[in-house]
């Protein structure tokens, strides 16, 4: 007990307590070699300076030249302004992790930099803005180079654009000191301006090469290693859009929402995307309607797709219960923020998995999904909608704001494998048809289907029977709510064994959902590098769980469970409280962080080192 | 609309046996219902019956056609995913004035606005039947009920200056004992394209009756018409002078307020997908999807 509730205060409710342990983490040494295995490069500015872009860029390069990205950026939730950062981790092999600390910072303004030197590893590089920056001293061993990013850049557009470019003046010297491909991240250049007028993308490129020629003295230049990742079909892109074009693989061409951070991409992207397919997205008045309306969609015989983050998921709640009641296919998409309330919304979390799973009212078992990465999301997509219609339920993806925003390079989905085609089935049901068969899977007859006997069904939130009559019987109330209880246990049984990574028996089991995927992967990997036996365990079937779970948890000393989310009154988190109710293992530990950010590497290793100790 | 070769016939068309109590007004706005579908020959498996929660929300149940009956105040939203979704089917929404003027009011002002393709017709019984006699947003002030028992001290909604504000394209005012006139207006409201709404006056027998004698001849009231032939069926302004006219001397005027043709939700998101899909021609969807991923690249 003692160890959890340590984690606990640690990184919940002591924000500073977590900051010292991740300032005795070791740095990471450069590597001797002639090039860079890895990178890791924060920008830090204000959201109006197109730092995204940067990062954007030069996560679009690492995947058109076989290198491994990750990004993880923080914008404020104002319309324009605030702090901003930028980070940036590329790879010549796997990258897993946006990273703990920077090897290279490029700080716009005095507060950037003050605020992120402490971000950047012993020894690490510092570029600021000469213009605006004033230096100061620190015994780290930090190389702080200047560069007058501002007047430089008015200088090479020709002191027309004010404060416009030096973001890809910026880029253009990453681009010189990384020795990245200056071929191919100017044509990503050209495409992304060239649909613009001449003169911005002219102006750009004078801005990139006004950047790349700047003499950095002090240090000598650092080449990327080439990609190691052999697939010739690479996509660079952030979770949202792989979560949209899941549901277009598996099939949802109908669906509503309401604008919501961070949610509001998907619906952005399947407003224009699905008209391409024959369908429909439709913008609707609050997040009642819009969930009513994806239901509307689904009852007329579509895989509809409604969705929001955490706030917007109350409010669908009791038409998520109408739909597991009625038993529609639904897909419910809900990005995580920082909750509860309004709390942080461009802040990552993973506070909904009760939610998710029970927020509703009655007994009303719905599928929860959970992507643990970019790519992930796309296969987390088209699984939920096969479940949704083989079921007749509806599933939840339970995704989160940092696997959301963030930039991943992957091998691009074989769309062979990995889609399906719907239709309506609107054949003719026989004098046999039943909607509600009580020992049978659910199948609708949308209107539209003619019925041989002349009979049409109601579809409905009122218990009913077998054949959707409203029924108050006990008896019939106890089958039905057993039915619609017994898919889930079903699609349970029917779950792979989830692998283990790492070792099956041994000292420690992580085990993890979502977007601690990653840190998970890399710590692990840290402590086998240490001598000590661990696994790594990550759930996409968040519900139903397998039951049979608690035999994997039989061969390790301690299974701890890290989330982003609160360690509650009983002092362990969201699904390890899942966990042990699933297994009875009071071995499970949490630890837990609530700062709005995701785990450090470093601090699930620490972590599991003193659970080893205690 | 197609014709099919034989017209639905009412035994066709019923199903359950209401639950409604003896006298319900509801009973009469079943059978108009009966009457005007009959006579239109719409296919029977293209009729969709959507209701929210209230006693006149029951209705699904009573009709023998496709149903579905959802949540309390959502039935317009619902409706509107399955008709901008299936163009083929007729939606037909029922409900009370709580169910839409009340939990429901928001999603009556956007179906409005967005003039989606569907018929609905509003039970106003001014008050709350199916919990047993709280006030409703259409209950007159004074009245005493289970909530209110100093008698209701809110100002009631004008459904027809709220329906007219809000930008409907078809709005009639029935009565469920003139069962004539509200055949005639279910079936213009059927035949018009866009949002159509019928506020149909219909007494609760049981916690509010008489509530509507004053626009029935045979209680001695009178069943005043709004005269078409003297106004412009298509200006929101007379429609709502009327509304008000209606509000202060009730039981007002019976009959269509506001009757104008502009493009449907349906016809204007259909020119989208046509445009998409042309754009998309030679495409198959698999294809299309593999043309996003190389933008990706």
């Amino acid at each position: 007990m003692i160890s959890f509730l340590f984690f606990a205060i640690l990184f919940s409710h002591d924000n500073r307590a977590s900051f010292e342990i991740a300032s005795m983490s070791q740095p990471t040494a450069l590597p001797v070699s002639d090039s860079l295995k890895n990178a890791v490069i924060r920008l830090a500015g204000y959201s109006q300076d197109g730092i995204q872009s940067i990062g954007a860029f030069l996560a679009q390069l690492a995947g058109s030249t076989a290198q491994d990205v990750m990004t993880y950026m923080t914008i404020p939730s104002t319309i324009s302004g605030g702090p901003s950062i930028f980070q940036v981790h590329l790879g010549s092999g796997k990258v897993l992790h946006p990273g703990d600390e920077a090897d290279t910072l490029v700080a716009f303004y005095q507060d950037s930099y003050q605020n992120h030197l402490s971000s950047l590893r012993d020894g690490g590089i510092c570029f600021y803005d000469s213009d605006k920056v004033e230096e100061i001293t620190e015994e780290r061993g930090i190389i702080h180079i200047g560069v007058p990013f501002t007047s430089a850049t008015i200088e090479a557009i020709g002191g027309t654009a004010k404060d416009r470019g030096k973001n890809i003046f910026v880029l253009g010297m990453l681009c010189a000191v990384y020795k990245l491909d200056r071929e191919k991240i100017t044509h990503i250049i050209s495409k992304k301006f060239g649909g613009k007028s001449e003169d911005i993308l002219r102006n750009a490129m004078l801005a990139f090469d006004a950047g790349y020629l700047w003499p950095v003295h002090d240090i000598d230049h650092m080449p990327m290693a080439p990609g190691e990742n052999a697939e010739e079909k690479r996509l660079s892109t952030d979770g949202n859009t792989m979560l949209a074009m899941g549901l277009i693989a598996g099939g949802c061409r109908y669906g509503a929402g309401y604008p919501i951070t961070p949610w509001t991409t998907i619906m952005e992207q399947l407003r224009s995307e699905f008209p391409k397919y024959g369908g429909m997205f439709i913008q609707c008045e609050d997040e009642l309607a819009a969930v009513s309306l994806a239901i509307g969609a689904a009852y007329a015989g579509h895989l509809a797709i409604t969705g929001s983050s955490g706030p917007g998921l109350a409010l669908k709640a009791e038409a998520i219960g109408y739909a597991s009641m009625a038993e529609l296919p639904l897909i419910v998409v809900n990005i995580q923020r920082g909750g509860p309330s309004t709390g942080m919304p461009t802040s990552v979390e993973q506070s909904d998995l009760m939610q998710a799973i029970y927020g509703s009212h009655g007994d009303a078992p719905r599928v929860v999904l959970a992507p643990r990465n970019v790519e992930d999301c796309f296969y987390t997509a088209v699984e939920a909608c096969r479940i949704a219609r083989k079921y007749s339920t509806p599933v939840v993806i339970l995704s989160d704001q940092a696997i959301a925003t963030r930039i991943e390079a992957f091998p691009e989905p074989d769309l062979e494998k990995h889609w399906d085609d719907v239709d309506l089935g609107l054949d003719e049901r026989g004098v046999d048809f039943k909607p509600y068969p009580i020992d049978q899977l659910t199948r609708h007859s949308p209107p539209g289907s003619r019925s041989t006997e002349g009979k049409y069904p109601v579809v409905t939130g009122l218990e009913h029977d077998e054949w959707g009559h409203p029924s108050g019987n006990p008896e019939n109330h106890a089958a039905m709510t057993a039915k619609r209880r017994n898919k889930l246990v079903n699609l349970a049984d029917s779950l792979p064994r989830p692998e283990i990574f790492g070792d099956d028996t041994g000292d420690i089991l992580i085990v993890g959902w979502g977007s601690t995927y990653g840190p998970i992967r890399e710590a692990t990997g840290k402590l086998r590098d240490a001598g000590h036996k661990v696994g790594a365990l990550h759930i996409r079937h968040i519900h139903p769980l397998r039951v049979d779970l608690g035999e994997l948890f039989e061969n390790f000393s301690h299974v701890l469970v890290p989330e982003m989310n609160d360690s509650g009154v009983y002092g362990i988190g969201q699904l390890a409280t899942l966990l042990r109710a699933v297994t009875c293992d009071p071995k499970i530990k949490s630890i837990n962080k609530t700062m709005g950010i995701t785990f450090r590497v470093q601090e699930i290793v620490d972590a599991a080192t003193y659970a080893l100790k205690s | 609309m197609t014709v099919p070769a034989e017209k639905l016939t009412k035994k066709q068309l019923k199903a359950d046996h209401p639950t409604w109590c003896p006298g319900c007004g509801d009973f009469a706005v079943l059978a108009s219902f009966f009457n005007v579908v009959q006579k239109l020959g719409i296919p029977h498996e293209k009729i969709v019956c959507v209701a929210g929660i209230g006693c006149s929300s029951r209705f699904p149940y009573f009709v023998n056609t496709h149903g579905i009956h959802f949540i309390h105040g959502r039935a317009l939203p619902l409706a509107t995913g399955i008709s901008l979704s299936r163009p083929d089917l007729h939606v037909f929404v029922f409900g009370g004035d709580g169910d839409g003027f009340s939990i429901g009011g928001n999603h009556l002002n956007h179906a409005a606005r967005k003039n989606v393709n569907l018929s609905y017709v509003v039970m106003d019984n001014q008050v709350y039947g199916l919990t047993k006699n709280q006030t409703s947003p259409t209950t007159p002030i004074g009245r005493r009920s289970k909530t209110d028992p100093r008698g209701s001290v809110d100002r009631p909604i004008n459904p027809m200056a709220q329906l007219v504000a809000s930008g409907a394209s078809f709005i009639a005012r029935t009565h469920a004992a003139q069962v004539k006139h509200m055949n005639e207006m279910f079936e213009r409201a059927i035949l018009h394209p866009g949002f159509a709404v019928v506020e149909t006056l219909s007494e609760c027998t049981m916690f509010f009756p008489g509530a509507f004698d004053s626009g029935n001849p045979r209680k001695g009231g009178a069943f005043d018409l709004v005269d078409e032939t003297k106004r412009n069926m298509e200006c929101t302004a007379e429609a709502m002078q009327l509304a008000e006219e209606t509000e202060i001397m009730p039981p007002g005027k019976f009959g269509v307020y506001l009757e104008s043709r502009r493009p449907t939700k349906n016809e204007l998101e259909n020119e989208w997908l046509k445009d998409a899909q042309a754009e998309a021609a030679n495409l198959k969807p698999r294809d299309l999807l593999r043309q996003k991923f190389a933008s990706m690249r």
